[in-house]
């Protein structure tokens, strides 16, 4: 049963957020450096870590499809590194906003942690064709796990070498972040934080409930031998 | 000075309020989307959901009626 | 001999011996790597090439012909059953992933031989970089190797098979470049080989082999599956 518990982790959820956007214009000071620009790193930089992190596990789900062969488990990939595709449109958006505030372009090199993130967001979006080319349903599962683990063992990598391109000391616009960070700021982005991550859990968990639903409902035709109404996706792994 | 910058919901939409309100019209926009598109699966199940109730009920509905029917057809 | 090498040795012999006999990859990867030295000299209007361009093309250029010997590497296995044999043999299934990131790694380094030399002919001043630029070919090959042979593999199983290998692959290569060209660019300096953060890139470089070598090696049984 996917469906329990949604209801709690939405609440909990939009309470979070709530919170959090509320310490965020009432409570969190203006920075020295950066003015009112910086608030976009309360959304920013959660989206971010959320779907790094969500890649990850994203990877570790795919491990444990390798390992017991129980195709649940490439579900709980698939849609971890689904959802984490979608934040990452919101990092690579919201990062290029910023950039714009900041810099004046929508899009900077000088950046490695947002030039490393799209990289991995490049990686993550081959997974959709790659799958699609896979027609074997047993081997898309288990090509998708080894696709996730190797991705996932790509993404420290890849911030390492793109980190190590930077040879002059660049301004760490996100500095503020790392020592130094008032309280009051940190409190804010801890809160943000918690909201965000929240969200990718219960959406996760919405759309895992959904593919349920989709599931039940294919049994359901198989078992009343009942025509299909609606072609079904080739790509998207079934839950049932 | 800065309790009281802290304490205002400051919006200086003259300088980088106009990003900051972008960056999070963005993220609720995507939000937004993501909903629509689920609802959207949503109503495709319980259309088919619908659909499946209606076929099972005809079908019992047929075979109450007629029990022996479906043996007889096959003979021809 | 262990039952794992002989068939390491088995298959790599019986892969280079294939390609040495009917050519299908080295030439068209060689000829594709010179072609692309001339278009670049059109393109960026350049007869001479140093730093950072230099490394960009030669590095770019050496990418792309791999994927074209990449794509076919696991054609054979594909056509002749070879993947098969592997299941049904008593040995560690794995040992196809060393053998073939092997045979891969010799049909790169054989590329280089002629496609180096080649780019240093049409663009550089001085022949005095090739040297310690051997260290940086060999460590991004194995990498290449490692991650070709991986993509490669899964590949061969899919449609678009030619499509897939490019689209997966390069991403994931990326921060091979970026260490590649990072040592390579010094190196091609106008006023003489450089040798500035050359052992950190060197270390990257490893480290990426490292990674993706045990990745491949660990995760390709599985692909084995039938």
């Amino acid at each position: 049963m996917y469906g329990k518990g949604l209801r709690t982790l939405s609440i909990a959820t939009v309470a979070l957020l709530a919170v959090g956007l509320s310490l965020v214009f009432f409570y969190a000071p203006i920075e020295t450096n950066q003015g009112f620009i910086q608030k976009i790193f309360y959304l920013h930089v959660p989206l971010a870590i959320t779907a790094l992190v969500g890649f990850v596990v994203g990877g570790v789900f795919a491990i444990a499809h390798l390992r017991s062969g129980n195709r649940k488990w490439d579900a709980y990939s698939y849609v971890s590194i689904h959802m984490s595709v979608i934040f990452g449109v919101a990092v690579l958006l919201t990062g290029s906003i910023w950039a714009k505030a900041s810099w004046g372009h929508w899009w900077v090199w000088d950046e490695p942690t947002l030039v490393s993130f799209l990289i991995v967001f490049l990686l993550y979006a081959t997974y959709y064709p790659f799958r699609y080319a896979i027609e074997d349903p047993e081997r898309q599962a288990r090509y998708a796990s080894v696709f996730a683990i190797t991705a996932g063992a790509f993404v420290p990598l890849n911030f390492l070498a793109v980190r190590m391109t930077q040879s002059l000391v660049h301004p760490r616009v996100f500095a503020t972040a790392e020592g130094g960070l008032p309280n009051s700021m940190l409190i804010t982005f801890l809160f943000c934080f918690a909201g965000i991550a929240l969200l990718w859990v219960t959406l996760v968990k919405f759309e895992l409930t959904a593919k349920s639903a989709s599931g039940q409902v294919k049994r359901l035709r198989r078992a009343l031998d009942a025509p299909a109404t609606s072609p079904s996706s080739r790509v998207a792994p079934e839950v049932s | 000075m800065h309790a009281l910058l802290a304490a205002a919901p400051a919006l200086p939409l003259g300088e980088g309020g106009k990003y900051v309100a972008g960056a999070y019209i963005v993220f609720v926009l995507l939000l937004v989307i993501y909903v629509g598109i689920m609802a959207a699966k949503l109503q495709r199940i319980e259309r088919e959901l619908r659909d499946l109730a209606g076929f099972a009920e005809a079908r019992t509905q047929g075979e109450e009626a007629a029990p022996g029917r479906e043996e007889a057809s096959s003979n021809v | 001999m262990t039952p794992s090498r002989a068939a390491f040795a088995a298959i790599l012999g019986k892969d280079l011996r294939s390609e040495l006999r009917t050519l299908q990859s080295l030439p068209a990867m060689a000829l594709f790597s010179v072609t692309t030295f001339v278009i670049f000299r059109f393109g960026l209007d350049r007869t001479s090439l140093s730093g950072s361009l230099a490394a960009g093309v030669l590095w770019a250029t050496l990418l792309f012909a791999a994927v074209l010997g990449i794509n076919r590497l696991f054609v054979a296995e594909r056509e002749e059953g070879g993947f098969d044999a592997i299941r049904l043999a008593p040995i560690d299934r794995s040992v196809l992933f060393t053998a073939k990131a092997t045979a891969l790694l010799v049909y790169l380094l054989a590329l280089e031989l002629v496609a180096v030399p080649i780019f240093s002919l049409f663009f550089l001043d001085s022949a005095a970089a090739l040297g310690p630029l051997v260290a940086v070919l060999l460590l991004a090959d194995l990498g290449l190797a490692a991650t070709g042979t991986l993509i490669s593999s899964m590949a061969v199983n899919s449609r678009a098979r030619d499509l897939l290998v490019p689209l997966v692959l390069l991403p994931l290569v990326v921060p091979l470049m970026i260490a590649a060209t990072g040592a390579t660019e010094p190196l091609l300096a106008l006023g003489g080989p450089g040798y500035h953060r050359f052992g950190t890139w060197l270390m990257v470089l490893g480290l990426y082999d490292l990674i993706f070598g045990l990745v491949g090696y660990a995760v390709f049984d599985f692909l084995l599956e039938d």
